[in-house]
């Protein structure tokens, strides 16, 4: 290893740093004891449902489907996931059930 | 009257069955990332305190890179706040829900994951359990799966036989319930169908390593300019 421990420790303390300005800013910005601006407010209503929507592409921002399995193991699970939730709506078993399938298709069958 | 003590017991029971979910993923990932960490001839106290003070999955992976390369700390700082710039966006979201006061507080900023957020966010929290301690105990749930799987991973490394191949599907199948759970709720898809839209555009575009930025700038200008569109984004029905 080229770098010396104590370099190291400062590699971790910029990483630390940096994660914790973007955990932190917003409520550092915008704290408690003074009113929240109302395009804020605004923006803490309509960005939720847009923040989880891209969760669920980062998610599958790996799936490759131009090569090896080309996606449709994913495919196939996301459609389980789906289905089993809009059939049972018990999110533990939709979570359950797609990634049992996803597993056994990865593993024995794609 | 319950006491405290009843509060607080009965917020974290109802807390861990909506974690549960993110036990399997998190700690076969955090393992995983212990394993690699040891693979690469670093000590276990190198994953456990990253997990500790970083408690970031994608960040604490490429930082194992970083400290194999030359010492480069303004590198360091700017890729983690690009990498980690969503966390913003979950700040702004959750600026009402997480104004709790003092330590708990701190801890629930400090700790907000992608997988913590999704859930305080969207959580139906029961009527009789107070939701400070239910996300209090939502987020350090979450943050010992994660940081326990880190030290396993980096002491046993070599000794865990591998064939969980997939199960961190798990994760991506939690996201999805969410954003279903999300969606059937709401009074308007507007937000929704935007953030899952411009995402998978921005993929496309920019390839899987860059389109985070790209997708955060373009779905805050599209909130901000067509704001009529998103009035009622957000409002259960």
């Amino acid at each position: 290893m080229t770098m010396t421990v104590g370099q190291h420790i400062i590699t971790i303390a910029m990483v630390v740093l940096g994660t914790m300005i973007t955990r932190f800013l917003p409520f550092i910005i915008f704290p408690a004891d003074k009113p929240t601006p109302k395009y804020i407010q605004y923006l803490g209503k309509a960005l939720p449902p847009a923040s989880l929507g891209l969760l669920v592409v980062y998610s599958l921002k790996d799936v490759n489907i131009f090569t090896g399995s080309r996606g449709i193991p994913e495919l196939i699970a996301v459609i389980t996931v789906l289905v089993i939730h809009l059939w049972k709506r018990q999110m533990l078993l939709s979570i359950a059930v797609g990634t049992i399938t996803y597993m056994l298709l990865v593993q024995f069958v794609l | 009257m319950e006491t405290k003590k009843e509060t607080i017991i009965k917020a974290a029971r109802a807390a861990f069955p909506q974690t549960i979910p993110i036990l399997a993923g998190y700690v076969f990932l955090s393992i995983a990332y212990g394993i690699y960490m040891n693979a690469f001839g670093f000590n276990f106290l190198y994953p456990m305190f990253m997990s500790m003070l970083i408690y970031a999955g994608t960040v604490q992976f490429v930082a194992v890179g970083l400290l194999m390369a030359v010492f480069d700390p303004i590198n360091a700082f700017v890729l983690t706040l690009m990498i980690n710039a969503r966390y913003l966006f979950y700040g702004i979201s959750m600026l009402e829900k997480y104004r709790v006061k003092g330590i708990r507080g701190a801890f629930l900023i400090f700790s907000m994951s992608d997988e913590t957020f999704s859930i305080n966010c969207t959580a139906n929290i029961p009527e009789d359990v107070d939701k400070g301690w239910f996300m209090f105990f939502v987020t350090l749930f979450n943050y010992c799966y994660w940081v326990s799987g880190s030290i396993l991973g980096g002491l046993f490394g070599e000794l865990i036989e591998f064939n969980t191949k997939g199960l961190e599907f798990a994760m991506t199948a939690m996201f999805i319930v969410i954003f279903m759970e999300q969606w059937l709720k709401e009074k308007s898809h507007s937000s929704s169908l935007l953030g899952l839209g411009i995402s998978l555009l921005c993929l496309i575009i920019f390839g899987s390593k860059n389109f985070i930025i790209p997708s955060m700038i373009l779905i805050l200008l599209i909130l901000s300019l067509k704001r009529e569109l998103f009035m009622e984004a957000g409002e259960s029905k």
